[in-house]
């Protein structure tokens, strides 16, 4: 099963790419000219997100290297031990809705410390693969089409977070 | 929303530098995240260009539609203001596949194609639309088949079973996708209800 899946993910891009190749020279169409046509207009997206990344990349490093990051965890910590949230798991679970290369390098940093099998290294795993950058995609989204604004998406998207995030916890201690 | 947040994160880093005396070490943090704002986005001009490329030839050549004919039963009653055949349906159905089968780098270029063709439909255009707000929170809340970075991760840091915390995470994302569209509702009746006083 592991194995047909893994396959999967590997041959999932170039497979798709071929579908899309055949399929086009098939119904006729100038495979390369078109694909030129469409890749202007990927310029033109990118470009006007690169503002918004800028933007938000200001907001992040300036958390983490002001070390009101590190403030943060520390703040939540009791109310994490509360609820049985094993403390170990904190920065990832802050850090991930905020930035999803940090988060990974939090995420392999902690696994070598607390071991990828263990309790704690599963469910970091776990909330890593099941939770997303939300800041940074919702910034990204919005901002690419010029909407400012986005109603309730946040809030909706914080606590279907937090669900995930609460879910990998209970789950990991249930599913060993 | 986001003015604030934006805002609060800066405002709260300065204030938190200046009381632990790491003001210098935040000076540098504003000049190097200008870089890592362009770096980011050269990262992704190639793989947008990419994408964006063959959509063009999947749209030209029918295949969009046909994804589109086949989302019809699963999203139509979810997306209710988005006309059955419009290619926005599509668009949306490419990027939640991108995301489900873990393309990564892939996901972001469709899912601001999605948006794309969302917003063609918007009238008010600096406003989210219903359809928009579901398509966004769906999407970070991400339902992911093989969560590719992770398992590469652990198989770094020498786990036995790299993959075996797949089962774990699929009731764990479809935790996640089931709250975000419930209280993706609630959130709705809500501001409908507001609306109306």
């Amino acid at each position: 099963m592991t194995v047909i899946m893994d396959w999967l993910s590997k041959a999932a891009i170039p497979l798709l790419i071929v579908i899309i190749l055949v399929l086009g020279a098939w119904k006729k169409v100038p495979v390369f000219d078109t694909f030129l046509e469409g890749a202007k207009e990927g310029l033109s997206t990118t470009l006007r997100i690169l503002p918004v990344l800028v933007g938000i990349m200001l907001g992040i490093e300036i958390l983490k290297a002001s070390g009101a990051m590190d403030m943060l965890v520390g703040l939540l910590r009791p109310i994490a031990s509360l609820f049985g949230i094993p403390k170990e798991i904190l920065p990832l679970a802050i850090l991930r809705p905020i930035s999803g290369s940090a988060s990974l390098g939090l995420l392999s940093q902690q696994l070598e410390e607390y071991g990828a099998d263990s309790y704690v290294g599963k469910t970091l795993s776990v909330m890593m693969g099941s939770t997303e950058t939300i800041f940074y995609t919702i910034t990204v989204y919005f901002g690419a089409i010029g909407v400012k604004k986005t109603r309730f998406t946040l809030w909706v998207a914080l606590i279907s977070s937090l669900a995930g995030m609460v879910a990998s916890v209970i789950i990991c201690r249930i599913l060993p | 929303m986001l003015n604030y947040i934006w805002m609060g994160m800066v405002l709260l880093g300065v204030l938190w530098a200046a009381i632990s005396g790491r003001l210098d070490q935040v000076t540098q943090a504003v000049i190097s995240s200008a870089d890592e704002g362009v770096r980011l986005s050269i990262v992704l001009l190639g793989i947008m260009c990419l994408w964006s490329g063959l959509m063009q030839i999947a749209q030209k050549s029918g295949l969009i539609r046909a994804l589109t004919r086949f989302s019809k039963g699963l999203f139509t009653g979810m997306f209710p203001k988005v006309p059955e055949n419009h290619k926005a349906m599509g668009a949306m159905m490419l990027s939640f596949a991108a995301n489900f089968f873990g393309l990564g780098n892939a996901a972001t270029p469709l899912g601001i194609k999605a948006m794309e063709q969302l917003q063609s439909l918007n009238t008010q255009k600096d406003t989210a639309t219903d359809a928009m707000v579901l398509f966004m929170v769906m999407n970070a809340s991400c339902l992911q088949l093989i969560p590719t970075t992770v398992i590469a991760l652990r198989n770094a840091a020498g786990s036995a079973d790299p993959a075996g915390i797949l089962p774990q995470v699929w009731i764990s994302s479809t935790i996640s996708t089931a709250t975000a569209i419930i209280f993706y509702y609630v959130f709705k009746a809500f501001e409908k209800r507001r609306g109306n006083e």
